[in-house]
């Protein structure tokens, strides 16, 4: 099992608003929040990198699971925005954390890089350990806000967020999760040249499209209801997105989660961003499930499913039943050896 | 009814109101339509015509204008 122990963030001081962009573009400012719903957005300082911000959300991250960096098994970073086109942030982060043998792997994931860490860590976690997971971008600097790219430069921001995923103990257990990825319109989304393209009516064709295939592939897997779902933490790409997958899916509006309305689009960073703030605002036992989902370059994208649980940490789990860590094993291990012939009597 | 006009009630559907722009008249410039009513407006294209758009087709440049609607539409028939 792989559970969710703790998100992170860290978003740049500096705020552009719609009425400081808008004469940039040649538009009026109401029109930026009519087209996506943003009010304003976070640009990174010029001392700023992809890794320190990366850095700083790990820190974030690290504090409120209780966990050292030398904790890690694995560090993921999704990043489309890197500081250089090879090696990507990861290494990086983890010198910055301290960590001289730790693997750091990147997935160079524009807008969906988080979902397929998250998705790879709960299922690398149950045999690797505590997994950090980190989305960071800059995003302003690959585009230019001009006229022409008016569809493009009102949308992103810059900012980090992160996650642990840990294999004995956390506030929701990862019960499923999905990835996909189709070639046949890579062009429709890309960072070339240090700049980002998007054609946006295939994006919005795709994006309204597959989110929700995903999230429902994982809900009739689980024999759940998009009704169940108690928050949903979606890619923050586009408020009238969001509105039009929590229509698909006849999911009050209500339970998805959005602060694109501050930041803007930050890419791979926006989905931890967002559960970072959500979980902020809501520390409690989760009382009912937690669907992820994001969309990106590749095309790829996908969904993760999180359900309220008991925290199964294992020292916890001995003094409950008095018994030592090995005996919980030995324990573990005679029930799996009793399941084992009726699984393979049903295969 | 003619393609012309199956486009256009269909285009008509999607802005909500009763629009007649030209039949080469670009929707996206005219601001009839964006990137989010395309999705509605080739949806209701498909479930019009009883056709299946694939996604490899969809993109703002196929479908700007009426004519251009009825273009694609022809070229499928054939």
């Amino acid at each position: 099992m792989s559970f969710l122990r703790a998100f992170g963030s860290c978003l740049p001081d500096r705020v552009v608003t719609n009425d400081e962009l808008a004469p940039l573009l040649a538009i009026e400012p109401d029109w930026i929040f009519s087209q996506s719903g943003i009010r304003e957005r976070r640009y990174a300082s010029p001392t700023d990198s992809v890794a320190t911000l990366g850095h700083k959300a790990a820190l974030d991250c690290l504090h409120k699971a209780s966990l050292e960096p030398e904790d890690l098994a694995l560090v993921l970073v999704a990043s489309g925005s890197p500081d250089r086109f090879c090696p990507g942030p990861a290494s990086s982060i983890a010198a910055l954390l301290g960590l001289p043998l730790t693997p750091s792997l990147d997935l160079p994931l524009a807008s969906a890089g988080s979902i397929a860490a998250l998705s790879l860590a709960s299922r690398l976690a149950p045999s690797m350990g505590h997994i950090l997971v980190i989305g960071s971008e800059i995003m302003s600097r690959r585009i230019d806000p001009l006229p022409e790219n008016r569809n493009t430069a009102i949308l992103f921001g810059d900012g980090a967020g992160a996650a642990i995923v840990s294999p004995d103990t956390g506030f929701a257990r990862i019960a499923d999760s999905c990835l996909h990825t189709d070639g046949n319109s890579a062009d429709a989304l890309s960072v070339q040249n240090d700049r980002i393209h998007m054609d946006g009516s295939v994006i919005i064709r795709h994006a309204t499209r597959r989110m929700p295939q995903a999230m429902a592939e994982l809900l009739e897997r689980n024999h759940l209801t998009a009704e169940s779902i108690g928050t949903f933490l979606l890619h923050q790409a586009n408020v009238n997105l969001i509105i039009r997958i929590a229509q698909t899916l006849k999911a009050p509006i209500e339970r998805f989660f959005a602060n694109i309305q501050r930041y803007g689009n930050t890419s791979s960073a926006s989905m931890l961003i967002a559960a970072d703030e959500w979980r902020q605002a809501h520390p409690e036992p989760l009382a009912a499930p937690i669907m992820f989902s994001a969309f990106g370059v590749g095309l790829n994208w996908g969904a993760v499913l999180a359900l309220p649980g008991a925290e199964h940490r294992p020292e916890t789990l001995g003094q409950t039943f008095e018994a030592t860590r090995e005996r919980l094993r030995q324990l573990e291990e005679k029930a799996a050896a009793k399941l084992r012939p009726r699984t393979a009597a049903a295969g | 009814m003619d393609r012309q006009s199956g486009i256009l009630k269909v285009l008509q559907a999607v802005a909500g109101k009763t629009i007649t722009p030209a039949p080469d008249e670009s929707l996206f410039t005219s601001g009839l339509l964006d990137s989010f009513a395309l999705t509605d407006f080739v949806t209701g294209i498909e479930a019009e015509f009883s056709v299946s758009i694939p996604d490899s087709d969809f993109s703002a440049r196929k479908f700007d204008s009426i004519t251009k609607v009825q273009q694609y539409l022809d070229a499928r028939a054939k």
